[in-house]
């Protein structure tokens, strides 16, 4: 029961992330690569409730900020005047999953006030905004790269297990030799050997394929096990008996015993693939400026003065800790569940 | 414990380092040491510098990389020294010297009675073999090409033991100056490899001390590989402060290999270096947050040298398989294109945001801080959005939406090439590119590895834009000669010029040579001003910005006047000297092996 309760605990965090991300044009309050200048390095904002003369609001306000003079990337809050949350205000133009253009976002606040609430970066862009908007290059990263290795893993362990033979024993040889191979290294080697002209965009959708493809070893490993304890079963020699095709028993009889496995695969390989992306990108073989993503975003503190003086640039590690933790969390209850015979 | 156990090491160490250490000679009779104006200091003391990466190589003459130039700088001498800090020439090596009526020769006294660092003298022989060894062609020295003026060789005159005459094709400006950093090899070391054609492998890393000489202020002791490089003091230079105490006054000077300016910033914050050189305005405020608590203190020089720009491919890419780039440079040979992007950039903001302030604009080649050279009646136009869209109309532009096309109707969009390994100039892409979307041109950052840039800039030219840097080396404008000569090799926007490929360049390649040949500083400087105004005018490079240069040092090192020439830190390395000798890690070496 327990179990239970954290798989849900988990789905809801999980859903309400990949909700926000999907619709970052509408979460976010501002364009992602949109650049404040004068405001690079701008910790978090404050939300207030009590304003300078210690009325409380319902509303939470917040300050103007401005840049300290004399200083560098230090600024205080102009407390003349408070600048209210506004919920669903009018702003900059994106496009909702690709397709509907629309100006309204979830919150913001009036100018010259502005509201970063996780910062902002060198250029002065808000980092909460770009959190959203490079999850979306992150998840899309990960769950591609997941349905690329699962749908490996199932044909080759399918075939494998279900015929057994010289074709498993050198399946299985060869998922051992995937086994083994350093697959930053092999990714290295890739982008070595791909020609320079083909856009950032492409390169990184290349070397997504190519994780998820190098990713399909152990997933097959599995299935096949699966396939191969299940293809002996007696209502399986029963239903061939009977005439069934090869392809009929795979389907009916055997491949429903691998969802339960498929379904904690998935779980475990999504956070696995999303820190592969952020690990390309922080070796620079991620997406280009002025493009987000969550390793572009982490690779900011490879910089010693980002790392020692911004606290906020660690954010991005924040949403990276919540999505595996979630994925975890599911994989963790699916395969107690699995266990336990209910799936 | 283990604190502790550092600390005993770092003593014995310091023990072992001052036993071994020879005392510097008393000066002779009949040795003629130049007397430095310096503050007198005291004898003793480690000096660590953290080096980014290793040298290659100890050779003077085949050395082209900075680490190695870094350390043989302080392993050798030149005849005529550019003063980093007044940026004048002053006597070294040489005593004096004559320059004939024409300008053509130059007659050199050398200083009686020196000796190289093992202690076998020093005299017109070496001299006349240095420069045999720089000038031979099939050595390839890097020097060899300031060596040439006029199409032809210095050549180079015994005239007797301590004099030495050397005679250019013709005048040649502020000639003295390329003596700087000539280092001055032994000819009783060197003499039968060179004859035997294998200069280029003596002085490696792993040549013993025994067999390397200089006439600098330090001598190899150790090259640890992966480590470090340990010098000690050279018991016979030439120079004495006013106490005729002779210099240095450092026992030794340690570079450590440390990596990269992150890990060089840690090495200093935690004391383990003395000395942090080309330090970025990020690391400078990190550092400086706690300066005062770690016994350090920070410099911040001024602009430098350097100039940043962006530069579009306008090569003859005739020979070449780009089509694409070839239809590009349409618009990049453009001067109303070229001065729209100049327009429409933010130079302001590329010194806030990626020098953290610390830095300065440019409008033209040469920096603010080069006093005797800059233009100041240069233009500074402000940026303005407003006026790059109407040099853009002007020149058959037009919009589709917020997209830029050109008068084919062709969408305006390119990518602008960046060394991954310079993290600033990455960002002065992020913000120009930023800049020219407000233009409605499509611009793509392509982050490459320094040697891949390298080789698309200068050999298959397979780039539109990229941002690089240049400058830095001297004030004088003969070393940029390369750069703006239209035959020269650092050339960069249009490599490999035949003829100059415009009016304007063929004036820019008349002024600079009439300066070069010029004598008289007012006239050069007139030259020189009308030079900057045609590059200002026509744009072949995008002048963005030149970061200040910023150091630091420990407190308690005394003499310490850094300078924006190269080597900035290290430059009067010999007059170096701690002051105290309780508190910081030095002074407890020193502490430590008296007991």
């Amino acid at each position: 029961m327990k179990s239970k309760k954290k798989l849900i605990a988990a789905a809801i965090v999980l859903l309400a992330l990949h909700l926000a991300i999907l619709l970052a044009g509408f979460v976010a309050p501002y364009q992602p690569a949109m650049q404040n200048r004068d405001f690079p390095y701008i910790s978090p904002t404050r939300l207030h409730f009590v304003d300078a003369r210690g009325h409380w609001h319902v509303r939470p306000f917040v300050y103007q900020s401005v840049a300290r003079p004399d200083s560098l990337y230090e600024y205080t809050e102009a407390r003349d005047q408070e600048y209210p949350v506004h919920f669903f205000v009018s702003g900059s133009e994106y496009e909702i999953a690709g397709g509907l253009p629309s100006h309204t976002h979830l919150f913001g606040v009036d100018a010259p006030a502005q509201i970063f609430l996780a910062g902002t970066d060198n250029y002065g862009r808000d980092q909460f905004s770009r959190i959203l908007y490079g999850g979306q290059i992150s998840l899309a990263a990960g769950l591609l790269a997941t349905a690329i290795s699962l749908l490996l893993g199932v044909c080759i362990g399918c075939i494998s297990g279900f015929y057994a033979g010289w074709i498993d024993e050198s399946a299985m040889r060869l998922a051992e030799l995937f086994l083994v191979l350093p697959w930053l290294y092999v990714l290295l080697a890739v982008r070595a050997f791909l020609p320079l002209h083909i856009s950032p965009s492409q390169t990184f959708l290349l070397l997504v394929a190519v994780i998820g493809t190098i990713g399909w070893a152990r997933p097959a490993r599995l299935v096949r096990g699966i396939v191969l304890s299940a293809r002996s079963r007696k209502y399986v020699t029963a239903s061939r008996g009977f005439g069934a095709s090869d392809a009929y028993i795979l389907r009916r009889h055997v491949l429903p015993h691998t969802y339960g496995t498929l379904l904690t695969q998935a779980a475990l390989l999504v956070p696995q693939y999303v820190i592969a992306e952020v690990t390309l990108s922080f070796f620079g073989l991620g997406l280009s400026e002025p493009m987000p993503s969550w390793g572009n975003l982490l690779a900011n503190l490879q910089q010693y003065n980002v790392l020692v003086s911004y606290w906020w640039m660690f954010a991005p590690a924040l949403a990276l800790v919540l999505v595996s933790l979630g994925y975890l969390t599911v994989a963790n209850a699916f395969h107690q569940q699995l266990q336990s015979g209910s799936i | 414990m283990p604190r502790l156990g550092g600390l005993a090491v770092l003593l014995l160490a310091a023990v072992h380092s001052l036993a071994f250490s020879s005392p510097p000679q008393a000066p002779q009779h009949g040795e003629e040491l130049q007397i430095t104006d310096n503050e007198v200091g005291h004898y003793g003391g480690v000096l660590t510098v953290g080096q980014r990466s290793e040298p290659k190589t100890l050779n003077p003459a085949t050395a082209a990389d900075a680490p190695s130039r870094e350390v043989i700088g302080r392993l050798t001498a030149d005849l005529i020294h550019i003063n980093r800090a007044s940026q004048q020439t002053e006597p070294a090596l040489a005593k004096s010297w004559t320059i004939s009526k024409d300008g053509r020769v130059f007659t050199v006294n050398l200083r009686h009675g020196l000796h190289f660092s093992d202690g076998q003298p020093f005299d017109a022989d070496d001299v006349v073999f240095s420069f045999e060894v720089y000038l031979d062609e099939k050595l390839h020295s890097p020097q060899r090409d300031l060596l040439v003026v006029g199409g032809k060789p210095i050549t180079v005159q015994k005239i007797n033991q301590y004099t030495v005459r050397f005679t250019l094709a013709e005048p040649y400006a502020a000639a003295e100056r390329i003596f700087d950093s000539l280092a001055m090899m032994p000819r009783h070391l060197l003499e039968k490899s060179y004859q035997e054609g294998k200069f280029a492998q003596v002085w490696t890393l792993n040549t013993p001390p025994a067999e390397i000489a200089g006439m600098g202020p330090f001598r190899l002791k150790e090259y640890v590989p992966g480590q470090k490089i340990v010098l000690e003091r050279n018991p016979y230079y030439w120079k004495a402060d006013h106490d005729n105490n002779r210099l240095p006054y450092l026992d030794e000077l340690v570079f450590l290999f440390v990596g990269n300016e992150d890990a060089q910033v840690l090495r200093f914050q935690a004391g383990d270096t003395d000395i942090i050189s080309r330090l970025s305005a990020e690391n400078y405020s990190v550092l400086s947050k706690d300066a005062a608590n770690r016994g350090i203190e920070l410099f911040d020089l001024g602009p430098s040298l350097e100039y940043n720009f962006l530069v579009f491919n306008l090569n003859d890419l005739a020979s070449k398989s780009l089509a694409e780039i070839s239809a590009k440079q349409t618009w990049f040979k453009d001067l109303k294109f070229r001065q729209a992007v100049s327009s429409a950039i933010d130079r302001d903001g590329i010194v806030k945001l990626v020098y953290a302030g610390r830095g300065t604009a440019l409008w033209g080649n040469v920096s603010p801080s080069n006093k005797l050279w800059v233009d100041q009646a240069l233009p500074h136009p402000a940026r303005s959005v407003d006026h790059a869209r109407d040099l853009l109309k002007s020149a058959g532009f037009s919009w589709k939406g917020d997209q830029l096309v050109d008068p084919q109707g062709r969408p305006v969009e390119f990518s602008i090439l960046t060394s991954t390994s310079n993290a600033q100039r990455t960002k002065m892409a992020t913000i120009i590119q930023d800049d020219l979307s407000k233009l409605g041109m499509n611009v793509h950052i392509v982050p490459l590895e320094f040697r891949a840039v390298i080789d698309r800039v200068f050999q298959t030219y397979d780039y539109e834009a990229s941002i690089m840097a240049l400058g830095g080396g001297d004030a004088d404008p003969n070393p940029e000669m390369n750069v703006w000569l239209s035959s020269g090799g650092t050339h960069l926007w249009h490599l490999g010029e035949t003829k100059p490929a415009t009016e304007w360049e063929s004036q820019i390649d008349q002024l600079m040579q009439k300066q070069m040949v010029q004598l008289n500083y007012k006239d050069r400087k007139r030259l020189y001003d009308q030079v900057q105004e045609i590059i200002a005018a026509n744009t072949p490079y995008v002048f963005l910005a030149t970061p200040n240069i910023l150091v630091g040092a420990k407190k308690n090192l005394a003499n310490f006047k850094p300078a924006i020439l190269e080597p900035t830190t290290l430059w009067n390395v010999e007059q170096l000297y701690f002051l105290s000798v309780n508190g910081s890690p030095s002074g407890a070496k020193q502490s430590g092996a008296k007991q």
